[in-house]
């Protein structure tokens, strides 16, 4: 049923080597990272001081790697911000200190037990309450480190596949001064052309990799070669099953009447915090083992191993309302 | 069509669901594409077909679809569009409220799905969702044929300059897959398209409720028989050549960033440069736009009009022979000229004045619910340029029920129309149909600073 009908307009301006076109055909990894880094400099020119969001998971590596190619030589026009729970695993907070060294740029730590001993937050995590963690409070300590350093955009490694609340999130996504979410009330998002101008008090999260999935974070990190923090691969750990998930056993999360520890091969496909995150069995020791293994999944990453987005139906759409990420 | 309506009588698709898709090749390419229609076309229905028969869904996503799908239309039902179903606002209101972005790979291809509501009054979308799309499916209700709406999306897509455009005549098992009615869809819909000078169009007939000829073809009739010219949706979708989309013959090069890194960064990336690279260094960082950019051809840099040659075009992967839109790169001259952030990079012997514009026409689509009236100031981003833009007059607003030009004095909310602007800065533009990237503009309100129109330049 095809009618293919005379080309006319576009290509009566244009006289096209085919030969040219075809070698000048981007793959979709490198057409995903030109607008990645189209967007990253434009927030760069319009905005006055950004900040990009660096939690030492994969998907901030991937921004790092996006912040190298569109501006190197030169330094990065924004400094890189943790907003650290305090409950992290020992292997990325050294991945991250060692990465911001090597980049040579610079990295401020927003601590979330800070928040809590000013009593501007209730701490969320209570050893005794099975499931309780910080994630709540890290929304506080990010709005205040924005506040303090006057940020006025965050780049972030948020993914549209990720959740289908994302799925609705344009790349610049503007947060009232509580940092709040507004679905119904986003600017539209024409060709490459973005706005990013402020209003009073307003700060905008720039999600640079939105277009991207999980694969092609994995497959982009394969081909780039980035190292990752070493829980990403199959390791030895002890660990307890809670509501069909694996939790390592660490000073946050310890064994409960009931549960069994057990040493088991396993790796992340996410990092958060240790009281949220789950692990999954494998065996993948090597980047191209892990790719293959994610390839074959059955399971989103969020649904697979964070409990904070198992909460309800809405679980992500309500936090990002209150200014979560 | 609506989740309310239409649940597939599905047991359990999560028992269904095949084997896991595997590894999408390393090079595949991407392919753009939005999909319009009206509300009870089977939109989302479709999109979750697409998604579910291409194994891209997976058992989480699956479970909760079957969870809701339950909840909402009782035991042993499955509704493919709630795969798709958005925001707890949207669930509650039964309506969908904004543009939607889905992923999914089959084979070499991957694909960026830009779901827009159909509603007539969410036009805004539908430009927003076919602004980036390479190419754009129109759905149209085989019981109810070609109607009005039909048309709409169709011109929206030609306006926003998609050269692509495939109807999916849906909902065939309702008329019993009867020739009669396709050929008539088919031969109203390639009348229009071919009036509307687009030059790509397909006509697919499918079930997107029953899963027929969306990605495996299933039981179709005689009259479309299994060959290459009687494509699965999906099967066109793979196989659709884009490749020759793009502008290959007007250098267009926005410089978006200057890199002056100095000898103070000679601290970062771990010594890979040195103090004595950096002293000098400029590179001029930019999205291309239009064009090939090699290096030893001849420049010059609007609107200045300085002439030089391209002496390097780096990447942090090494330098490249040649550069097309839509490669990010940072490009070098060979003289030291001054250059800066929304200067345009365009081939020598270009006629400088003929691509430089202090007053344009182009169509609008109005995006705010303050109207556009004669005399209005915006900020106008173009490219890399931001200037101050004056709408001298509104030329014609377009009936979107006729498709008519029509007189106006102002365009309201989801009106499309052409207007006359006048510009404070000059900018390097061209018109839209020749390059998307360097004919297209937004209209900032200055005093809310929303987006409160895309424009195409005439």
């Amino acid at each position: 049923m095809s009618t293919s009908l005379p080309r006319t307009r576009l290509s009566d301006a244009m006289t096209i080597d085919p030969a040219d076109a075809r070698s000048a055909g981007l793959s979709k990894l490198r057409a995903l990272e030109s607008e990645a880094i189209h967007v990253m400099r434009e927030v760069a020119s319009e905005l006055e001081r950004p900040a990009l969001l660096f939690s030492g998971g994969k998907d901030s590596i991937v921004l790092l790697r996006l912040a190298e190619k569109a501006f190197r030589p030169g330094r990065f026009p924004f400094p890189l911000v943790h907003v650290d729970t305090g409950h992290n695993f020992d292997e990325v907070i050294e991945y991250r200190d060692r990465r911001a060294a090597e980049l040579g740029e610079r990295l401020i730590v927003a601590k979330v037990q800070d928040t809590i001993d000013q009593g501007r937050v209730q701490d969320g995590y209570d050893p005794s309450r099975q499931g309780s963690s910080r994630n709540q409070q890290q929304t506080q300590t990010l709005l205040d480190a924005i506040e303090e350093h006057e940020f006025d955009a965050c780049f972030g490694g948020a993914r549209r596949d990720e959740e289908r609340a994302r799925a609705k999130e344009r790349i610049f996504s503007f947060r009232d001064d509580f940092g709040g979410w507004d679905p119904k009330n986003q600017r539209p998002e024409l060709w490459n052309l973005y706005n990013g101008r402020l209003r009073k008090g307003e700060n905008v999260r720039v999600f640079p990799i939105s277009n991207w999935t999980e694969l092609d974070v994995w497959q982009y990190i394969e081909e780039e070669r980035l190292e990752l923090p070493s829980i990403y691969f199959a390791h030895e750990r002890e660990v307890v099953r809670r509501n069909g998930m694996l939790y390592a056993v660490s000073p946050f999360l310890q064994p409960q009447e009931g549960e069994t520890v057990e040493t088991l091969s396993v790796r992340y496909r996410t990092v958060g915090d240790l009281t949220i995150t789950g692990a999954v069995e494998s065996t993948a020791s090597t980047l191209t083992d892990v790719v293959t293994e994610i390839a074959a999944t059955r399971v989103t990453e969020r649904g697979e191993t964070r409990a904070d987005d198992r909460v309800s139906e809405a679980a992500m759409e309500d936090r990002k309302a209150q200014g979560y990420f | 069509m609506s989740a309310a309506n239409d649940p597939a009588p599905t047991a359990s698709l999560l028992a269904e669901a095949g084997d896991p898709v595997g590894m999408p090749a390393l090079r595949a390419d991407l392919l753009r594409v939005a999909t319009a229609g009206s509300v009870d076309d089977g939109k989302s229905t479709l999109i979750g077909r697409l998604l579910y028969d291409s194994k891209q869904v997976l058992a989480d996503q699956l479970e909760q679809v079957e969870q809701a799908s339950v909840r909402r239309h009782g035991e042993g039902t499955v509704d493919l569009s709630l795969l798709t179903d958005g925001l707890r606002a949207e669930r509650e209101q039964g309506i969908t409220i904004d543009v939607a972005y889905r992923y999914f790979t089959t084979g070499d291809r991957s694909f960026i799905l830009a779901d827009t509501p159909g509603h007539v009054q969410y036009t805004r979308n539908m430009v927003t969702g076919a602004s980036t799309a390479d190419l754009v499916i129109v759905l149209v209700d085989a019981r109810q044929g070609v109607i009005e709406q039909t048309r709409r999306h169709t011109f929206i897509a030609s306006l926003l300059g998609v050269r692509h455009v495939t109807f999916a005549v849906n909902k065939m098992d309702l008329v019993e897959w009867d020739e009669d009615v396709f050929r008539a869809i088919e031969d109203e819909t390639t009348r229009i398209s071919t009036q509307l000078g687009i030059p790509d169009i397909h006509v697919i007939p499918i079930s997107a409720l029953q899963g027929q000829n969306v990605v495996d073809r299933g039981e179709l009739p005689d009259w479309y028989p299994e060959d290459e010219d009687h494509p699965t949706l999906l099967h066109h979708l793979q196989t659709v050549e884009v490749s020759t989309d793009r502008n290959l013959t007007d250098l267009r090069f926005p410089v978006q960033w200057v890199i002056r890194p100095g000898e103070s960064a000679a601290d970062v990336g771990g010594g890979r440069w040195s103090a004595d690279d950096l002293h000098d260094y400029r590179g001029y960082a930019g999205q291309v736009a239009g064009g090939v950019l090699r290096p030893g051809d001849e420049v010059q840099v609007l609107p200045s009009g300085v002439r030089s040659r391209i002496a390097r075009i780096e990447t942090l992967d090494g330098d490249l022979e040649v550069a097309t839109a839509p490669q990010s790169v940072t490009v070098h001259l060979e003289d030291d000229v001054d250059v800066s952030r929304g200067d345009v990079i365009v081939g020598a012997d270009e006629d400088a004045e003929a691509i430089t514009f202090r007053e344009l026409e182009a169509d609008v689509c109005w995006m705010s619910d303050r109207a556009l009236r004669p005399g209005a100031r915006y900020l106008l981003k173009h490219t890399t340029t931001t200037t101050v833009a004056k709408v001298d007059a509104v030329l014609d607003r377009l009936d979107l029920h006729t498709l008519e030009r029509e007189d106006a004095d102002g365009l309201e909310l989801n009106d499309i129309g052409r207007v006359r602007i006048r510009l404070k800065r000059a900018l390097v533009a061209d018109p839209y149909l020749r390059d998307r990237a360097t004919g297209a503009f937004i209209l900032i309100d200055e005093g809310t600073n929303d987006t409160v129109a895309g424009g195409m330049i005439r």
